[in-house]
């Protein structure tokens, strides 16, 4: 029996486990959409933009490592998806985002709503297709979700013309896919591992720096287990959060730009550092020339462009994550752990005393309440169970550093792209794939404004979302590197100015209850726990309005392009905050 | 340095630009490009001269491996190997020099395949050096015009590593 291309694709889709879209229509994507209408077994999200369409598919693959579907029209519906694409293609996110295309027979045409969305995106996705014949449609599909998933993962993104979704053929579900071309190296090159154990016999000072390699290829206990038979202290770089618990006692936190102190300081000082999944993006090394200047580098990644891309590296091993280091801990397990336990005393002895000579810190205060501290109850409240997604910026860093992920896939971050208005669409995605848990978004008050219209996604499908709004009236970010690197001349950060004793705008729960979600409001510390508490009962998508310290800024800070243990850190003897006016 | 690399390539839409976008949006040098079918109508193969330190083009060459419509990827500089590039030149000599350009054509073991009252159009096939030198030994002749194939390359048989 023939069936037509929009049937196919749902079809195909099912099969690839999908139960989620999220989408918006448009003129060329109707055969699809028309198809949806009566298919019940797949939901189509409506998103009210494209970008946060595919944010949500994004925070969905994140939450659950499942790729994510986002469907979207042509032109600027697919123009609009490219920034949720180069979002998820600089975090290794698996997504599939479906776009709809001019019919063939007009592609070049300058046609109504075209735009050349395989050449556009082709930069920022892993793979692309144009699919121009009906009959190769359920083969794309497999091939797209294949390469999604496998590897390091990615976005990939299928064009799809409406004479195609409209053709009819039968319907042939490929077995398996044969892409000569792509052939991902899973098992890690046996000599180099034993190269890599030998090295990890000999250190003396040596540290994990893990990355969001750990969490996608799922090798959290293969970690921990490396860690805890080796007494080796773990860094985890943004992406890495959660892949190594961040209560744990050998856990240093997040290292680079706005990393701990100690953990900059281990890398800088150790003699042997072990990257696993992880790229030594510039916001984590610093200088690179005067990165880890003392130590061997080993290198586990699944993509070999990752290795020697930025740093030098001794032992590159290709290969995933979780199968190299099996072998890995299999080869070491001949030491006894109390034979670790001694040989490491001295190096963890010195991380001890770094951990107290600078922990992360803020200071309290009674009047007006600091942003660090909004987190801090967060997870004080949520006792750590609870998804956490965020904003890009101060937010982000904050949310990073005083809340410990102890399970991977629990912190949802724009990390390479530092995309703002991420994190409420991912949110969204993430609770739609855990309905039952606690899903948040630390955001700030600029990037919350970037994809707000989600609220209305939110509401109408009854996501309990919780938004905490950490509102200091400033791109708060960009404000502090023109604090510190341009003399205080806050050029166009100011989103209230405060010189105006103007009302704060937008009234953030004004906003939250004309979507008929709950708005919030605390303007003191002593508001903070009670108005979390409020917010964590209820079943309804909350905006919760924190109204903090303009001028707190993320410390440490290490000055872009310098050395990672140039560090500047909290100034103790700052004055008393300005009290501001805002919307009672 | 410079380094000629080959590529076997899926023959599809869209994977020309997917190589050269490869190189502009990495900030890498592209010197030469050819390309053609090979004897299976579904791969072409890829003749691209670049340069840089061992660095870039190990990045290059795993950068290339890494796109999904690229088969193979060898740095030809690594192996024995035959280069050879095809040049159409059109000199405009002087009436004295006339013959001198017919004769170095015939030297280079050139084809004239086009003469005009003024003008003659030479082919020339060779390696880097020959192409070089005959065209510094026209260029006071008077080059109207030239037009080259890029490189082409092949490994010689038996694969052995230099």
């Amino acid at each position: 029996m023939k069936i037509s291309g929009a049937e196919i694709i749902l079809e195909s889709l099912k099969r690839e486990g999908v139960k989620y879209i999220f989408g918006y229509p448009g003129g060329v994507v109707l055969n699809i959409f028309d198809v949806l209408y009566e298919n019940t077994d797949l939901r189509l999200i409506l998103t009210r933009h494209e970008q946060a369409a595919v944010h949500a598919a994004d925070g969905y693959a994140r939450a659950t490592g499942k790729a994510g579907v986002a469907l979207v029209t042509s032109g600027p519906g697919a123009t609009n998806a490219v920034t949720g694409i180069a979002t998820a293609s600089m975090d290794s996110v698996p997504i599939v985002v479906l776009t709809g295309q001019v019919p063939t027979m007009l592609i070049g045409n300058d046609a109504f709503q075209e735009a050349d969305i395989v050449g556009i995106t082709r930069p920022c996705t892993k793979h692309n297709f144009l699919v121009k014949d009906v009959n190769d449609l359920a083969m794309t599909i497999k091939e797209a979700f294949h390469i999604a998933t496998t590897g390091r993962p990615g976005p990939v993104l299928i064009d799809l013309p409406k004479d195609v979704t409209g053709g009819k053929t039968e319907f042939v579900w490929p077995e398996k896919v044969d892409l000569p071309g792509y052939k991902p190296k899973y098992e890690g090159n046996k000599w180099m591992i034993n190269q890599a154990a030998a090295l990890i016999e000999k250190s003396r000072k040596p540290v994990i720096v893990a990355g969001g390699g750990v969490i996608a290829s799922g090798a959290y206990k293969e970690l921990k287990e490396l860690a805890e038979m080796t007494q080796i202290p773990v860094t985890t770089t943004l992406m890495g959060i959660g892949g190594f618990p961040g209560s744990h006692p050998l856990s240093l936190g997040m290292p680079g730009m706005h990393g701990t102190y100690y953990a900059n300081r281990s890398i800088q000082d150790s003699d042997l550092l072990i990257a696993v999944g992880m790229r030594f993006d510039d916001r984590v090394t610093g200088k690179t020339d005067a990165f880890a200047p003392n130590a061997s580098i080993i290198h586990i990644d699944i993509d070999p462009t990752s290795i020697k891309k930025n740093v030098r590296v001794d032992v590159p091993i290709v290969g995933d994550v979780k199968k190299v280091l099996t072998v890995l801990n299999k080869l070491l397990k001949t030491e006894s752990k109390s034979q670790w336990k001694e040989i490491r005393k001295a190096w963890l002895k010195q991380i001890d005393d770094w951990k107290h000579e600078r922990p992360l810190t803020y200071t309290y205060s009674d009047d007006v309440i600091k942003p660090q501290y909004v987190v801090e109850k967060i997870y004080e409240l949520t006792k750590g169970d609870a998804i956490i997604t965020t904003e890009v910026g101060q937010n982000q860093m904050w949310a990073a550093q005083f809340y410990k992920y102890d399970k991977p896939r629990t912190f949802i971050s724009s990390g390479g792209l530092g995309t703002m208005g991420f994190g409420f669409p991912a949110a969204i995605g993430a609770q739609f794939a855990f309905p039952d848990k606690l899903v948040i978004d630390i955001a700030g008050d600029g990037s919350i404004q970037m994809n707000i219209q989600e609220l209305a996604t939110a509401v109408i499908n009854k996501l309990p979302v919780k938004v905490a709004i950490l509102n200091n009236r400033y791109l708060g970010m960009v404000r502090q590197w023109q604090e510190l690197f341009y003399g205080g001349r806050y050029a166009h950060t100011q989103l209230n100015p405060l010189n105006m004793a103007l009302d704060v705008v937008p009234d953030f729960v004004k906003v939250a209850e004309a979507y008929g979600a709950v708005g919030l409001r605390a303007e003191k510390p002593s508001e903070v726990e009670p108005l979390l508490k409020e917010a964590f009962k209820t079943k309804k998508t909350v905006f919760m309005d924190f109204i903090v310290d303009w001028k707190e800024k993320v410390y440490p800070m290490v000055p872009a392009g310098a050395p990672i243990d140039h560090m500047m850190f909290e100034e103790k003897e700052e004055k008393p905050a300005k009290k501001l006016k805002v919307v009672k | 340095m410079r380094h000629t690399i080959s590529l076997m390539v899926e023959n599809k839409f869209g994977v020309l630009s997917r190589i050269s976008g490869l190189f502009s949006g990495r900030g890498y040098n592209i010197e030469s490009l050819s390309v053609g079918e090979t004897t299976d109508p579904n791969y072409s193969q890829m003749t691209i001269v670049t340069s840089g330190d061992d660095r870039i083009i190990e990045q290059i060459t795993k950068q290339l491996n890494k796109l999904v419509d690229v088969i193979k990827v060898t740095d030809m500089t690594e192996f024995e190997h035959v280069e050879r590039e095809m040049i159409l030149i059109k000199v405009a000599p002087i009436q004295q020099k006339r013959t001198e350009v017919l004769e170095l054509a015939g030297i280079f073991r050139g084809r004239v395949v086009d003469s005009s009252e003024s003008t003659y159009t030479v082919e020339i096939t060779g390696d880097e050096k020959k192409i070089e030198a005959f065209i510094s030994l026209m260029r006071p002749m008077g080059i109207k015009e030239l037009v080259r194939t890029g490189k082409v390359s092949i490994m010689r048989e038996g694969l052995k590593k230099k």
